[in-house]
């Protein structure tokens, strides 16, 4: 039973800020993902939650407890390396109950842990190796034993995954969710993989050059933006970014659209129309995910206006092809059916749902 | 390879010529094998004639035969230098001090590139440099000040530290500590940093991370650094010919000399025996460590 809460943290090298200020309160027993580019602080974070790190200034608690001055071990949390950082010294039975032993637990209580341990990690079979006859996923989970054993109030991940293939990380992916859905514990995950974050946390944080930028369900983060990175950030393809003016009057009407270029002008659905009217005759930053450029077929639901787009490179992708086009000099990405795609230089009618389109203020990189 | 593509490319022979490869590896292996034996040949042929000319008599030495051949072999240099008391207690002597250099010598340079590989404190990058440059002074210039220093401590307090075997202790980790703290630096700074901090998070402290971490995954290079050590302090020729002079306190390799070389009479002989015997335990130390060396190294390597 642990809350985690970080109070204002802020931690320098040499005068170089790394967090800038952070709040965030950890609820117990949740998964909270921090994703962020390189360099954006969020290991350095979790090195301070783990006491690797000292906070330049601000407050770490664990459950109720002010941890700033509490060595690591005192801390009651268990880590997940990128690089295992198993003692290839030690079999794996030695690995995993290492902390256990140093805490002259009774053999038989270790043997226990480690033995359910292993039988929820399916490495019961591996326990007399060592980390060198470990295949790359095996070696995660001893990493992932270790840090059950111990039951601790707070597991760690740091980036745990980016050591392995892709179709293992695909895996490893499950087996960290599995693993959270048996050993409820409140964790903390980090990871630059946006796909990572959106499928294992309970909560995404997304951070950038050592802030939040914003925190949110997975499902928030991707459909509701609050600023122009995260909406950048998260999704993959990313977000098609244009340039735009928003401009009165669509289809003779009282109401707004947005003028991408001189040929290409989408009305704003009449429901976003009050939200955006205040910025009416402004410079913005028109945002929409690849998924909401399709091909057009049937009728026309409301708030999706077809365009044609002559198409500049089509990449199949096997379930659906991305088709790229350009709009005023811009690159534009949408997903379409690939029975209906059409070739490099061909015109291709294409339908924009603007229910999901998003507008950005440049001066302060907001969404609207 | 070259040839088969450029037959291709001409298109004059159609047929392809393989095993291009082999040929060139051969070529390299003769070439290897070559200076190889020519190197074994350099570096075995002294011992080869101390082993040869151990097994004859002064006589047959003096005499004008072939130096590679023993034409009346005899054991008699080893039964004689063997009961000699006073070449056991070089022995003894070398044993001792080589024994008790190497212990000192290890646990200082562990825990002193321990603390400065991982314990980041102020200082500490120009301590590990100060340590390598105290490396590279020579021997023979230490000497000199060394023994002034002794000189010194005699006057201060009167405790004698001339002509005593066990003087060589204070001495030989002058030249052991600096270059065994060395190599366990670079050891220790190759084990990944997480790997502390893992243990670090499972509870271990400073000297548990000594100890059960870094000790025995740096085990390869703690056992390179006290062949060096050993080494260093068992065939050491200086110090102890400056700083020992009474024949009970010298060690093997000055002992040898000293002894077994009367004036110009030279017991060519006895010296040959004295020296290859004086060379043995380093010889076993060396196989008995490099099996265990590989052993370590090649652990668990191959998958099961």
């Amino acid at each position: 039973m642990a809350e985690v809460a970080l109070r204002n943290i802020v931690k320098t090298f040499d005068r170089t800020p790394a967090v800038a200020g952070i709040d965030l309160n950890i609820n117990d027993r949740e998964f909270v993902v921090l994703v962020g580019p390189s360099g954006c602080g969020k290991t350095t974070t979790l090195r301070m939650i783990a006491g690797l790190e000292e906070a330049t200034s601000g407050e770490i608690y664990i459950g109720d407890q002010l941890v700033n001055d509490v060595p690591p071990k005192d801390r009651d949390i268990a880590m997940v390396f990128q690089n295992y950082a198993l003692y290839p010294h030690m079999t794996v039975y030695e690995n995993m109950s290492f902390g256990l032993r140093l805490k002259k637990f009774p053999k038989a209580e270790i043997k226990e842990r480690v033995e359910n341990a292993a039988r929820i990690l399916d490495i019961t079979n591996l326990l007399d190796r060592r980390p060198k006859q470990l295949s790359g996923g095996q070696r995660q989970r001893v990493a992932m034993g270790r840090a059950i054993v111990r039951n601790p109030k707070v597991f760690l991940f740091d980036e745990p995954l980016s050591n392995l293939d892709a179709k293992l990380r695909v895996q490893m992916r499950m087996e960290i969710k599995k693993v959270h859905q048996k050993v409820t514990v409140t964790t903390v995950y980090v990871t630059h993989d946006q796909i990572e974050a959106m499928t294992l946390a309970d909560r995404v944080v997304v951070m950038n050059g050592g802030k939040i930028e914003q925190i949110g369900s997975p499902n928030e983060v991707y459909h509701r933006p609050t600023t122009r990175f995260v909406a950048g950030f998260i999704g993959s393809p990313a977000m098609n970014f244009l340039p735009c003016r928003l401009v009165e009057g669509s289809n003779g009407s009282a109401g707004l659209s947005v003028k991408l270029s001189d040929k290409l002008t989408f009305p704003v659905p009449p429901d976003r129309v009050g939200r955006y009217r205040p910025h009416a005759g402004r410079e913005l930053l028109f945002g929409l995910r690849p998924e909401d450029i399709i091909e057009k077929r049937g009728d026309l639901p409301p708030g999706r206006t077809a365009f044609d787009a002559q198409l500049d490179v089509v990449e199949p992708m096997g379930m659906e092809t991305m088709v790229y086009f350009l709009v005023d000099g811009t690159e534009v990405c949408g997903r379409v059916n690939p029975a209906v795609a059409g070739k490099p230089g061909e015109t291709m009618p294409l339908v924009a749902d603007l229910n999901h389109m998003h507008l950005i203020d440049p001066k302060t990189d907001q969404v609207l | 390879m070259t040839t088969a593509t450029a037959q291709i490319g001409t298109g004059e022979r159609s047929a392809v010529r393989y095993g291009s490869i082999a040929r060139g590896r051969k070529r390299t292996l003769y070439w290897s094998y070559f200076f190889l034996i020519l190197f074994v040949i350099f570096f075995l042929m002294p011992p080869v004639y101390m082993f040869i000319t151990s097994l004859k008599t002064s006589a047959e030495i003096g005499a004008v035969t072939n130096p590679w051949w023993v034409y009346h072999p005899t054991l008699q240099n080893y039964i004689d230098l063997l009961s000699q008391a006073q070449f056991l207690t070089f022995f003894k002597n070398s044993a001792l001090v080589a024994v008790i250099v190497v212990s000192v010598t290890m646990v200082v340079s562990i825990m002193a590139a321990f603390s400065l590989a991982r314990m980041k404190f102020w200082g500490s990058g120009t301590l590990a440099t100060g340590v390598f440059l105290t490396y590279l002074i020579p021997e023979s210039l230490l000497f000199i000040p060394l023994f002034k220093i002794f000189a010194f401590i005699h006057d201060l307090t009167g405790i004698e530290l001339i002509n005593h075997w066990w003087v060589l202790v204070f001495l030989y980790p002058t030249l052991t500590v600096p270059f065994c703290t060395w190599i366990m630096i670079g050891y220790f700074a190759s084990i990944p940093k997480e790997l502390d901090e893992a243990a670090l998070i499972d509870g271990a402290g400073y000297i548990q991370i000594l100890t059960r971490v870094f000790i025995p995954v740096a085990l390869p290079g703690i056992i390179a650094a006290t062949i060096f050590c050993f080494t260093v302090s068992w065939a050491n020729f200086l110090y102890p010919l400056a700083f020992t002079t009474s024949a009970d306190q010298l060690v093997l390799p000055v002992g040898i000399v000293t002894t077994l070389i009367k004036g110009d009479v030279y017991n060519w002989g006895q010296i040959m025996t004295g020296a290859l015997l004086g060379a043995a335990p380093p010889l076993i130390i060396y196989a008995f460590l490099m099996d265990y060396y590989i052993a370590g190294l090649t652990a668990g390597a191959t998958k099961g």
